[in-house]
C-alpha cells in the first residue's frame, strides 16, 4: 500500500520544509525588520480580515432562503448611516496605522541608506556585484580582489553593495539577510545589508533575463560568530587570502571574456556557473562596466554626458561614432548563444553588424550551445 | 530535446519571405507537432460538419457581419473560452514543468520553450480572455441594462471585437510558425529589444497587442458613448444599476490608459524596427522610462479586469438576496474612488527599482488606500445578504467564494504595497500567488458567475445545477490547492519564472500546486460540459424572461432578446426600474411601432483580416505584403464610408409576431 503511506508523510514533509522559510526566518537585521514589518501588517489587516470572514460564512447561511422562520426578512433594507459610517471609517483607521508605519519602516529601510545601528568599527564592506549573462560578478575594492557567484562576508559587518549590470536588468536578492534590489545596465543602485548570524545563505537574480536566468544563483557565507569582531575579521581575511592565492588576473581582457553569456549546462538550466576567483582586478572595473566602456577605445558614459552639455562633437564626430558605442553590444539568440549585434530592418548597420555575413565571424569558445 | 535545426535567428532575409525560413517551422518539436496534429483535426472536423449542416451562410449572415451587442457579447465570451484552454494548456505546462525539475533535474521544458510559455500564459490570459471575457459580459448586459436598442457605433462594435480575434490568431499563429517571445507578459527592454531578443518573438507580441489594442480602445469609446447617450428616458447616472456604472468607470479606464500601452509599444516597434534608443541600454536610451510608462497603463488595466466583476457581483448578490444592493452609492462613488486612485500608484510594481524613500512611500500609501474603498464594496455585498432571503444557486456560490478569495487576495496585494515587505516579495511566487488570488478569484470567478446568471437571459434556458456547482467546487478546491503552495514558496524565496531550481525542498510545494491545477481542469470539463448537458436537455431547463426574480431592466426582456431588445421605449422612475415594473404590474403595449435598426457589415471582419496579415508581414518582414495589406485597411475603411446601406426598419408586424411568440415579462 503505497499510496496511504505517501498521504501520511506529506503533511510531514510539508512541516519539515518549513525551515527553509527564508523570509520569516531571517539572519540578518534588515531581513528581520522587514519580516516583522510583514507580521505587523498582516495583524492590523486581521482586525478587518476575521470578521469578513465570518460574516460571509454567517450571513447568508443565517439569512438563507430555506430558513423556517423568515420573519427577519427585510426585502426594502438597503441603507443604514451606522454601518456605512462603520465600513469606511474601520478601514481608514487601519490604512492610517499602517500608513503610519510604512513611513517609518521604508525611511528606515531605504535600500541606499546605511545601516546607522551597526557599530562595527570598521568601515562597511564594500561589494561591487555584476549582473552578467548568467552569473554574478562579485568585486571586492576594498581587497583588490574577485568572484564569480561567491559572496562571504564577516559576521556582524555591514555589507555595503554598489550594482550595475552589464547586460539585461536582473534583481539581486539574498532572501536570508534582506530584500532586493535591480541591477541596470549604465546604472548603478546600492543595497544595506548585514549578517546576525553565521551560515550559508541563497542568493539570486529574481528578474528575469533569459535562457540562463535559473541558473543565476550563489552562495552567501557569513563568517564567525555574532560579537566577536576580531575574529569575524581574521576569518574573512583568511578567505581573502584563499581568494589571492588560487585566483588569476581580472584584466579587461578577461573580463570581457567572462561578460559573455554563458552557462554551466545548457541541459541543466538551474546549475549556476562554477565559483571562480580573481586575485587581481583591473583598475576602476566596476565604475567602466557602469559606464559601458572596458571594451578599449569606448569612450565612457560620464564623459560623454560631459561633452554632450559642452555641446558635443556636431558632425566633425560623427568619425568617432564608433567609440561611443556599447561596449558590450552582441545579441543572444533564444538559446543562449551570442550573435552579432542586430540590425534594426530599417537603420543604417552599425559597426561589424553588417548583416549576416558575419555569421561565421562568431566566436564559438564559451558560448553555450542550443539544446 | 535536442535542437539539431540550423540556428534560424541567423537565417537569411529574403525579398519575398522576409526572414521566414523553414528553420522556423518547429517540425523537431514533437510538443508542436502534436498539438497542431489535434488543432488542424479538430478544425477539419468543425469545417465538415459546419459544410455538412449549411452552417456557413448562417454563420456569415448571423453572427460574423452582425452588429447586434448581444451576438457580439456572446461571441466575445466565445473567444474567451477558446483562448483560456489555451492559455490553461499553458499553466499545466508550467506546472508539470514545475514539479518536477527539482534539484537539478531538468524536466521536460528547456528554457526557450518554457519561457515563451510563461509569457504567452500571462498574455493571452490578460489580452485574450480576461479582457475578452468583460467586454463580452459589458457587451451583452449592459445596453439591456440602460434600456438601449444596441450601443451607441454598432459597427465600431463588430468592428471592435474582430480586432481582439486577429490579435488572438497572431499569438497562435506564433505557436506553429517560428517562435513567441521570451520576455514575461510585459515584455521589458533592453531584455524585449532587438539584441537580446532576435527573432520573431517579440514582434508577434506587438502587433498581437497593437491589433487587438485597437479594438479594445474603439470599444472603450463604444461603451461611454453608449452609456451616457443611450440610456432610456428618464434614467439618471445614479438610477444607473452598479453594473452599468463599474462599466462606465472601466471604459473611462480603458480610453485613457490604453493609449499609454499603445505609445509604448510603438517606442518598442521603433526601436525593433528602426534602430531607435527609446529603451536599450546605450545611446541615451533608458529601459526604466518603458517600466513606468507599461505600468501606467498596466496598474489601471488590472481595475479594467476587476470593475466590471464587481459590478457583476453586486448584481447577483441583490438578486439572490432579495434585497436591494446595500448602499447602492456608496458603492458607486466607491467605485469612482478606485478608478481614480487607480492612476496614481502604479509606481508599487518597481518598488526595487531604486526610488527613494519618499517616493516609495507615497506609491505605498496611495495603494494601501485603494484597500478602504475596496473594503468598503466587500461590506456592501455582506449587508445586502443580511437580513436578505438567500437562495444558493451557482452565481450566489461564485460570489460567496469570491469574497473570501478576493479578501485573501486584496491581504497579500496590501503587504506588497508596503515598500520594504515589497523588497523581499516583489518578483517571488508569493507575488504570481496574488496576482491570480485576485485574478482567478476575482476575475475568473465573476466569470463564471456571470456566465451562469445571464445564460438564461442569452440562451432561453438555465444551465444544469449539478454540474454548475460540481464545476464549482472543483474550482474553489484546485484554486486553493494550486496557489496557496506559492505563497509558501514565496516566503522561501523562490523566484517566478524558474525553468528549473536546485532546492529539492520547494519541490513538494510544486507538486501539490500541480495537483491543485487538476482539480481546476476537473473544474474547467465539468463546466463545459454543463453547457453541452443544458444545451441538450434545454427543454426541461428552459425558463421565462426572469427566472431569477432580479431587479434590473435587463431582465426585461425576453430570453433569449428580441433583435431590438425592448418593444417600446421604457421611461425611467428610479433604481432597480424592473422591480418596480414587476410590482406595478408592467404589460408591454400591443401597437408596436416599427423599430429603427443598424444593418449587418462585413467591413469589420474584412479590416480585421487585413490587419492581420499586416501583423503577421510586419513580424516577418515581408515588407511588399505589409505595404500591399496597408493599402488593403485604407481602401476598405474608405469604402465602407460609401456604403450608405447603414439601418433598416423592423415593421411593426414583425415586432408583433416576434412579441406573440415569446413575449417579455
Amino acid at each position: 500500500m503505497k499510496l496511504p503511506k505517501f498521504l501520511l508523510m506529506l503533511p510531514v514533509a510539508v512541516l519539515l520544509a518549513g525551515c527553509q522559510y527564508d523570509v520569516l526566518v531571517p539572519t540578518g537585521w534588515v531581513g528581520a525588520q522587514q519580516r516583522d514589518l510583514l507580521l505587523i501588517s498582516v495583524l492590523l489587516m486581521l482586525i478587518v480580515i476575521i470578521p469578513v470572514m465570518v460574516m460571509v460564512v454567517y450571513f447568508p447561511w443565517k439569512y438563507r432562503a430555506t430558513r423556517k422562520d423568515n420573519s427577519d426578512y427585510e426585502p426594502d433594507f438597503s441603507h443604514s448611516t451606522k454601518i456605512e459610517v462603520f465600513v469606511w471609517g474601520v478601514p481608514i483607521l487601519i490604512i492610517l496605522a499602517l500608513g503610519t508605519y510604512t513611513y517609518i519602516y521604508t525611511h528606515r529601510l531605504d535600500p541606499y541608506r546605511p545601516l546607522d545601528h551597526v557599530s562595527f568599527n570598521e568601515e562597511p564592506l564594500q561589494i561591487e556585484a555584476v549582473s552578467l549573462d548568467w552569473k554574478w560578478l562579485f568585486i571586492y575594492p576594498q581587497y583588490g580582489v574577485a568572484t564569480v557567484n561567491e559572496i562571504k562576508m564577516p559576521v556582524g559587518r555591514q555589507v555595503e553593495f554598489r550594482l550595475t549590470s552589464s547586460t539585461v536588468m536582473n534583481t539581486f536578492v539574498v532572501p536570508k539577510l534582506g530584500g532586493m534590489i535591480y541591477s541596470m545596465t549604465g546604472m548603478q543602485t546600492k543595497l544595506h545589508l548585514v549578517a546576525d548570524e553565521p551560515g550559508v545563505f541563497a542568493g539570486r537574480s529574481a528578474h528575469y533575463s533569459g535562457p540562463g536566468f535559473s541558473g543565476m544563483s550563489f552562495n552567501a557565507t557569513a563568517l564567525g560568530t555574532p560579537g566577536d569582531e576580531a575574529g569575524n575579521d581574521a576569518l574573512f581575511n583568511d578567505w581573502i587570502e584563499e581568494v589571492r592565492a588560487q585566483g588569476t588576473d581580472l584584466t579587461d581582457e578577461a573580463f570581457l571574456q567572462l561578460e559573455k553569456p554563458s552557462m554551466a549546462d545548457p541541459a541543466r538550466p538551474s546549475v549556476p556557473m562554477p565559483v571562480t576567483y580573481y586575485r587581481t582586478v583591473s583598475d576602476n572595473l566596476f565604475d567602466r562596466i557602469a559606464g559601458m566602456c572596458v571594451e578599449p577605445g569606448k569612450v565612457c558614459m560620464s564623459e560623454m554626458m560631459m561633452q554632450d552639455r559642452a555641446g558635443g562633437g556636431g558632425e566633425a564626430g560623427l568619425g568617432d561614432k564608433h567609440r561611443y558605442e556599447y561596449d558590450s553590444e552582441r545579441a543572444v539568440d533564444g538559446f543562449g548563444n551570442a550573435m552579432p549585434p542586430q540590425a534594426a530592418p530599417f537603420a543604417p548597420a552599425r559597426h561589424g553588424a553588417a548583416g549576416h555575413d558575419h555569421v561565421s565571424a562568431v566566436e564559438t569558445e564559451g558560448h553555450t550551445n542550443g539544446q | 530535446m535536442a535542437n539539431d535545426a540550423i540556428n534560424p535567428y541567423l537565417g537569411p532575409v529574403s525579398p519575398i519571405f522576409g526572414r521566414l525560413t523553414w528553420d522556423w517551422i518547429p517540425y523537431h518539436e514533437p510538443i508542436l507537432i502534436g498539438t497542431f496534429a489535434g488543432v488542424a483535426l479538430g478544425g477539419l472536423v468543425v469545417l465538415a460538419l459546419m459544410t455538412k449542416f449549411r452552417l456557413w451562410g448562417p454563420l456569415w449572415r448571423d453572427w460574423v457581419t452582425t452588429v447586434d451587442h448581444k451576438k457580439i457579447g456572446i461571441m466575445y465570451m466565445v473567444l474567451g473560452f477558446i483562448m483560456f484552454v489555451r492559455g490553461f494548456a499553458d499553466a499545466i505546462m508550467m506546472r508539470a514543468q514545475q514539479a518536477l525539475a527539482a534539484g537539478g533535474a531538468e524536466g521536460y521544458l528547456p528554457p526557450h520553450h518554457f519561457d515563451q510559455v510563461f509569457t504567452a500564459h500571462g498574455v493571452i490570459m490578460i489580452f485574450f480572455v480576461a479582457m475578452a471575457f468583460i467586454t463580452g459580459i459589458m457587451n451583452f448586459v449592459m445596453p439591456t441594462q440602460i434600456g438601449a436598442r444596441d450601443v451607441a457605433f454598432p459597427f465600431l462594435n463588430n468592428f471592435s471585437f474582430w480586432m481582439t480575434v486577429a490579435g488572438a490568431l497572431l499569438v497562435n499563429i506564433s505557436l506553429f510558425i517560428g517562435e513567441f517571445a521570451r520576455v514575461g507578459w510585459l515584455a521589458f527592454p533592453p531584455l524585449s529589444g532587438k539584441d537580446f531578443s532576435p527573432g520573431p518573438g517579440v514582434d508577434y507580441y506587438i502587433w498581437a497587442l497593437q491589433i487587438a489594442g485597437v479594438g479594445t480602445t474603439l470599444s472603450g469609446i463604444n461603451m461611454i458613448t453608449t452609456i451616457f447617450k443611450m440610456r432610456a428616458p428618464g434614467m439618471k447616472l445614479f438610477d444607473m444599476p452598479v453594473f452599468t456604472w463599474t462599466t462606465l468607470c472601466a471604459n473611462f479606464l480603458i480610453v485613457a490608459a490604453f493609449p499609454v500601452l499603445t505609445a509604448t509599444l510603438a517606442l518598442l516597434t521603433l526601436d525593433r524596427y528602426v534602430g531607435t534608443h527609446f529603451f536599450t541600454n546605450d545611446l541615451g536610451g533608458n529601459p526604466m522610462m518603458y517600466i513606468n510608462l507599461i505600468w501606467i497603463w498596466g496598474h489601471p488595466e488590472v481595475y479594467i479586469l476587476i470593475l466590471p466583476i464587481f459590478g457583476v457581483f453586486a448584481e447577483i448578490a441583490q438578486t439572490f438576496s432579495g434585497k436591494p444592493l446595500f448602499g447602492y452609492k456608496t458603492m458607486v462613488w466607491a467605485t469612482i474612488s478606485i478608478m481614480i486612485l487607480s492612476f496614481l500608484v502604479w509606481l508599487h510594481h518597481f518598488f526595487t527599482m531604486g526610488s527613494g524613500a519618499n517616493v516609495n512611500t507615497f506609491f505605498g500609501i496611495a495603494t494601501m488606500i485603494i484597500a478602504v474603498p475596496t473594503g468598503v464594496k466587500v461590506f456592501n455585498w455582506l449587508f445586502t445578504m443580511y437580513k436578505g432571503h438567500v437562495r444558493f444557486e451557482v452565481p450566489m456560490m461564485w460570489t460567496i467564494a469570491f469574497i473570501i478569495t478576493f479578501t485573501i487576495g486584496g491581504m497579500s496585494g496590501v503587504m506588497l504595497a508596503i515598500p520594504p515587505v515589497d523588497f523581499q516579495l516583489h518578483n517571488t511566487l508569493f507575488l504570481v500567488a496574488h496576482f491570480h488570488n485576485v485574478a482567478i478569484g476575482g476575475v475568473v470567478f465573476g466569470v463564471y458567475a456571470a456566465v451562469a446568471f445571464w445564460w438564461p437571459k442569452a440562451f432561453g434556458f438555465k444551465l444544469d445545477d449539478r454540474w454548475g456547482h460540481r464545476s464549482f467546487w472543483l474550482w474553489v478546491i484546485g484554486f486553493y490547492l494550486a496557489f496557496m503552495p506559492l505563497y509558501a514558496l514565496g516566503l522561501m524565496g523562490a523566484t517566478r519564472r524558474v525553468n528549473a531550481y536546485l532546492d529539492i525542498g520547494w519541490q513538494i510545494y510544486f507538486v501539490v500546486a500541480a495537483v491543485g491545477v487538476v482539480f481546476i481542469l476537473a473544474g474547467i470539463l465539468c463546466g463545459f460540459y454543463g453547457m453541452f448537458y443544458s444545451v441538450m436537455h434545454r427543454k426541461e431547463l428552459a425558463c421565462g424572461p426572469d427566472p431569477w426574480n432580479a431587479r434590473t431592466l435587463d431582465w426585461a426582456t425576453s430570453s433569449p432578446p428580441a433583435p431590438y431588445n425592448f418593444p417600446q421605449t421604457i421611461h425611467v422612475r428610479g433604481l432597480d426600474e424592473f422591480w418596480r415594473m414587476k410590482k406595478e404590474g408592467f404589460k408591454w403595449s400591443t401597437h408596436y411601432q416599427p423599430i429603427h435598426m443598424p444593418h449587418y457589415t462585413a467591413a469589420g471582419v474584412l479590416l480585421a483580416a487585413a490587419s492581420l496579415v499586416f501583423g503577421f508581414a510586419m513580424v516577418w518582414w515581408m515588407w511588399w505584403l505589409a505595404a500591399l495589406s496597408f493599402v488593403a485597411i485604407l481602401v476598405i475603411a474608405i469604402g465602407h464610408t460609401f456604403n450608405y446601406n447603414r439601418d433598416y426598419y423592423i415593421p411593426a408586424e414583425e415586432v408583433a409576431e416576434i412579441e406573440a411568440k415569446g413575449a417579455a415579462a
